[in-house]
């Protein structure tokens, strides 16, 4: 008999703006010692399916219509409120995306920790804080005896989603439902918590649903996978029949929307457009100072994307930043196309701004929600004198036909575009001023892996039109050796690695590249 | 659709937008619709009121509303319709105006503050905290010693102590604004601070302003009431609605009229207003837009 077994699931969403059906008549089963992947992009109902089962949705707007979900031989979806508690957190626990958001920040971790087991099993304090220290060592924390005496914030986030899973495993749970628990995470440390996750899972014999946006991710450790889109569930198979032989055409494109291609090298001869030199950037806080940026020299050349890779604290964007001038600089020169950037004055600065442009990371917020497509686009290209009251208006429609806008958006508002879209918007407005240069900080990061290819290809097809130069900053390397002529490797403000994608990727020189790229997922199944 | 959209809208701005979506809102409307009957009826009062706002009938004192005088009389025989017709005047006069010096220097203050942050900020903020501390009276009765009794000047000192509240509210909503990306992208689109400060940060704090403004015009009716029950502001036989309802209270076992319409008169105004602010506040966010 399977741990779980969900059927016939419906639930529907009724709010103001109309009836969904988030989750559209579905059936799997979860079995004991496996992972069981449900893979999707936002919108296809895979948290709502999982969150229903355990009575974690709000009611209304959801309601589920129909189904059931034997766990253990009981209906989740007929027990009560008391009941589902009962067996939330004890036979079923879960792990969220943001740990964060999920730890007290005024409880110590051990506080946490030996809660469940002081009040639910009635331990000791004295037993229940050995077997917490028991449960930190077995999560990778190391020197529990000080740590379990620590406040959230003073892990760092892979360290806190450790603590997370110890929190979720202090029960003995039987069940596991992971949401997203690597999304947050740097590559690295990625890689190890979804090593541990499989290595739980193997030790204690469980079940584990892992929800994830991102197929990759999930193909080293899923024994089942679930594909789902727009609350349906589209494909189910094994680990290697969804990947050698996916059936459905939308797994399919999921799957070639994986960015696996190494760019080649260009032929052109490298003439330089922005030279950075000595930059150094620091942050003064009250208890220290910053090194973000600590003496990094390297150019650009024109016409080239340069790929600039590190993981979070690496200083990634704030060179970035720093090369924009929309942070100060502590030291060091930036030239670009022979004028020195960081010497002009504030009007100087301006009209400079014009010929070197930014796309920001969450389309969400990098629009102002209360301007139009139009109020947008049309900003950047009155105030630099480019056209006029009455000839911007074409310009807008034009700019929107090279973005992939539909024409009739124009009078619409951020909020109703999704996020490739609003992401189209955006590289509307870096575009409009038709700059020289472009700095993408981690453009497709906050997108859809499907959503994601289609911009890298956007932002190739004007790169080659704009004749653009660009800095692409990302903490993806599989999406940087897409998109990137060359690559350089950041760690702690300074620079590891630099050099050609195709030799960077063939043949690392530093062992901190070759973490980094040892830690892309998936690549087992992904390398053919 | 499509045609619709590309040629009904030539140079539509937010507040165009707004003004659509208000249009559909009964509520709002209603509101504004009543605000503006009064507004109307206060700029007009000189041609259409029934009685001269001085004139008194010591032989009649007070009546209940009757056919002659349609909400009856104060104890000096003066005509109620008349003596609130002409203290809308004033009450509205100073409700609109002390509340607009109060959101113009209160939203440029506290979005300047918040804009530029740092020590520009603190020296600012603290000001307004000074501010806070003076005790209003002490304010009031300086200025009036130094300038005279001026209504102009009753606007302004109102006005210049309601800008305060209003000038956190802007600085609190700013500071969040500021550090979203789209800030930054105007910031490197080249866009000067004045700019960004009017086009990008404003628009989007307006909400609680609306609300608090809304909340701020009626305050300041009662104010100017206060101060002219103190012998500040207004003197009789010229009225307010303020002095009227404090002179209702006074008698209003006897003559409950005189409390009655008076507050009716004032509380009408704070529903339309209240209508009004709910409803631009939900038409200048264009999230709530459903279609």
């Amino acid at each position: 008999m399977s741990l779980l077994s969900v059927s016939n699931l419906r639930v529907d969403f009724n709010t103001r703006n109309g009836h969904t059906i988030a989750v559209n008549d579905i059936s799997f089963s979860v079995e004991k010692g496996q992972i069981t992947a449900i893979i999707g992009e936002s919108g296809s109902g895979k948290s709502v399916a999982c969150y229903s089962l355990l009575g974690l949705l709000p009611q209304p707007p959801a309601s589920i219509e129909s189904g059931q979900a034997l766990f253990e031989g009981q209906d989740l979806l007929q027990m009560s409120e008391a009941e589902l508690r009962a067996i939330r957190g004890r036979d079923i626990a879960m792990i969220f995306q943001d740990p964060m958001t999920c730890l007290n920040p005024f409880m110590t971790i051990g506080d946490q920790l030996i809660e469940p087991l002081v009040y639910h099993k009635n331990l000791s304090e004295k037993h229940a804080l050995a077997r917490a220290k028991e449960l930190l060592v077995e999560v990778g924390i190391r020197d529990p005896d000080t740590t379990i005496n620590n406040y959230p914030h003073e892990f760092s986030g892979g360290m806190r989603q450790r603590v997370m899973i110890a929190m979720a495993l202090i029960n003995e749970p039987k069940l596991l439902i992971a949401d997203e628990p690597t999304t947050a995470l740097d590559v690295t440390i990625q890689a190890q918590i979804l090593k541990l996750i499989a290595e739980l899972q193997t030790k204690r014999d469980i079940g584990v649903i892992f929800i994830s946006h991102d197929l990759a991710v999930v193909a080293d450790i899923a024994d089942q996978i679930i594909v789902m889109e727009k609350g349906l569930l589209v494909e189910r198979g094994d680990r290697e029949a969804i990947f050698t032989d996916a059936q459905h055409p939308y797994t399919q494109k999921l799957l070639a929307a994986i960015p696996s291609s190494i760019k080649e090298a260009s032929t052109r001869a490298p003439e330089p457009l922005v030279r950075v030199e000595h930059l150094k950037t620091y942050f003064e806080t009250p208890s220290q100072l910053v090194k973000a940026v600590d003496d990094v020299s390297f150019q650009i050349n024109k016409g080239e994307i340069l790929g600039l890779v590190g993981e979070s604290g690496s200083g990634k964007s704030t060179i970035g930043r720093s090369i924009l001038r929309l942070l100060p600089i502590t030291e060091g020169t930036v030239t670009f196309a022979g004028t020195d950037v960081t010497a002009l004055d504030k009007k100087g600065l301006r009209g400079m701004r014009r010929r070197m442009q930014m796309i920001f990371q969450d389309p969400y917020a990098s629009l102002n929600p209360r301007m139009s497509v139009y109020d947008t686009l049309a900003e950047p290209l009155l105030l630099h004198g480019i056209e006029s009251r009455k000839t911007v208006e074409q310009a807008v429609l034009t700019l929107m036909d090279d973005v992939g806008l539909a024409r009739a958006f124009i009078r619409k508002y951020p909020h109703e575009f999704s996020g490739g879209q609003r992401q189209r918007i955006a590289i509307g407005r870096a575009l409009a001023t038709k700059p020289e240069f472009i700095v993408a900080d981690e453009p497709v990061s906050a997108l859809d892996v499907t959503i994601q290819a289609q911009i890298l290809d956007l932002l190739l097809d004007l790169g080659n039109q704009y004749g653009l130069t660009m800095l692409f900053v990302s903490h993806d390397l599989a999406v940087v050796r897409h998109i990137a002529d060359r690559i350089i490797v950041l760690y702690q403000g300074k620079i590891v690695e630099e050099g050609s994608s195709e030799a960077l990727f063939t043949n690392p020189q530093q062992s901190y590249t070759k973490t980094l790229l040892h830690s892309i997922p998936g690549q087992s199944l992904l390398a053919g | 659709m499509t045609d619709m959209t590309l040629q009904a809208e030539k140079g539509t701005s937010l507040w165009e937008d707004a003004w659509r979506r208000l249009k559909k809102n009964k509520l709002a409307l209603f509101g504004l619709g009543l605000l503006g009957s009064f507004v109307l009826i206060a700029l007009i009062t000189p041609w259409i009121a029934p009685y001269a706002y001085d004139a008194q009938n010591l032989d009649l004192g007070a009546t209940p509303p009757s056919a002659a005088h349609w909400l009856g009389t104060d104890i000096f025989g003066r005509d109620l319709l008349t003596q609130i017709m002409y203290g809308g005047r004033i009450s509205l006069a100073v409700g609109f105006v002390a509340t607009a010096v109060a959101l113009f220097i209160g939203v440029s203050w506290g979005a300047i503050a918040g804009y530029v942050g740092g020590r520009v900020d603190a020296v600012m903020m603290r000001i307004v905290d000074i501010l806070y501390a003076l005790p209003f009276m002490i304010f009031i009765v300086l200025l009036m010693v130094v300038f005279g009794r001026n209504l102009l000047l009753l606007f302004l000192a109102i006005g210049a102590v309601e800008w305060l509240t209003m000038a956190r509210i802007m600085r609190g909503q700013v500071q969040t604004l500021r550090k979203q990306e789209f800030v930054e992208a105007a910031i490197s689109l080249g866009l000067a601070p004045a700019t960004i400060i009017r086009r990008h940060l404003i628009p989007n704090a307006l909400g609680p302003i609306i609300v608090y403004t809304t909340l701020t015009i009626p305050s300041v009716m009662l104010l100017e009431a206060f101060l002219s029950f103190l012998g500040l502001g207004i003197q009789p036989p010229k009225t307010s609605w303020g002095l009227l309802i404090s002179y209702g209270a006074e008698t209003m076992e006897e003559y409950p009229w005189l409390l009655i319409f008076p507050g009716m008169a004032l509380t009408l105004t704070l529903f339309a207003l209240n209508f009004l602010g709910d409803g631009l506040r939900d038409a200048l966010d264009v999230r709530r837009s459903a279609d």
